[in-house]
């Protein structure tokens, strides 16, 4: 079981999904530069953090997902094996085109940093095994461009396959119908603006990200 | 060849910017704004044999984001660059 953690200039949730992924892995992930041409060999598991990739110059996430080791991570992610991105990690998903939408500056125009309710609306993916489908849990997001937008008929289609993972229990950012993580067609890529890694220990106010990481790496571990 | 490339909000995606924008101009005492739409106006300095089908590519892969932006490409004449 090997997991990485990518890092990109101006990335700053980096060291915390490496504690997360350590804490429930046991061992911890290798951390991968945004330069670097290649990921390490039979990776399990991809995590792109949360930060200010590239100072958000241009649209946030976009010079991200054009840096030398996302053509590994697409090919990875093609390749089935799971990542997760978080936040800037998750506007890294759509600007790459592993996630279909794009996440746009919050409706309220400001930086939104609070817990909010989520609901898990499957519980049945790689990343949400470990959850019950319906089940509200609490979760920190910090983030100004995290409004999700796509049109109705990809919205629909989302809806439809169960790639809706998680959706606001309350109105945040103005995301469409509160979505705040999908899934890619295989279900192997999950893309959410919440930071499940801030809600990993005790004292961290709340411990219910942890599920999330048992699940995609209890879920390997267990294959 | 210095090309100017126009990156709007397509049709129907709320531009929250925009709106916050309208409600200054109105609060300023402008009156008959109907509408505020935000872009981006990126310059460019290209080979002046750059063709049309590379400058969308540009557009396409990096500078636009298709799911919610249009763009527009403009091309400046070399004098009226160097005048303006």
């Amino acid at each position: 079981m090997r997991a990485a953690v990518i890092t990109f200039p101006g990335s700053n949730c980096d060291r915390d999904m490496a504690v997360a992924v350590e804490h429930v892995l046991g061992k911890a992930p290798i951390r991968v530069w945004h330069g670097d041409a290649q990921l390490p060999d039979g990776l399990d598991f991809i995590a792109l953090p949360g930060g200010f990739s590239y100072g958000d110059y241009l649209r946030s996430g976009s010079m991200a997902a054009n840096s030398p080791i996302m053509r590994s991570v697409v090919a990875a992610a093609e390749r089935g094996v799971p990542v997760l991105g978080v936040c800037n990690g998750f506007q890294v998903l759509t600007e790459s085109g592993l996630l279909p939408g794009a996440l746009m500056r919050n409706a309220g125009q400001t930086f939104i940093c609070r817990t909010v309710p989520l609901t898990v609306e499957n519980g049945q993916t790689l990343f949400t095994s470990a959850y019950k489908a319906g089940q509200t849990i609490h979760i920190p997001v910090a983030h100004h461009d995290g409004n999700y937008f796509a049109d109705n008929a990809v919205l629909d289609q989302l809806e439809g396959d169960g790639r809706v993972a998680f959706r606001y229990g309350e109105p945040v950012n103005g995301s469409q119908r509160d979505i705040a993580g999908i899934l890619n067609v295989s279900g192997n890529v999950l893309g959410m603006m919440p930071h499940p890694e801030r809600a990993i220990e005790k004292d961290h106010g709340g411990r219910d990200g942890r599920a999330l990481f048992e699940s995609a790496l209890g879920a390997l571990n267990a294959a | 060849m210095k090309v100017r490339i126009h990156v709007s909000l397509k049709p129907g995606v709320l531009d929250p910017q925009g709106r916050a924008v309208h409600h200054s101009l109105e609060g300023l005492g402008f009156s008959g704004v109907e509408d505020v739409r935000i872009g981006r106006l990126i310059e460019l300095e290209v080979a002046e044999d750059t063709s049309d089908a590379v400058l969308d590519d540009m557009c396409q892969k990096l500078l636009a984001n298709m799911v919610i932006e249009n763009y527009h490409i403009e091309k400046l004449e070399q004098e009226a660059a160097g005048a303006a």
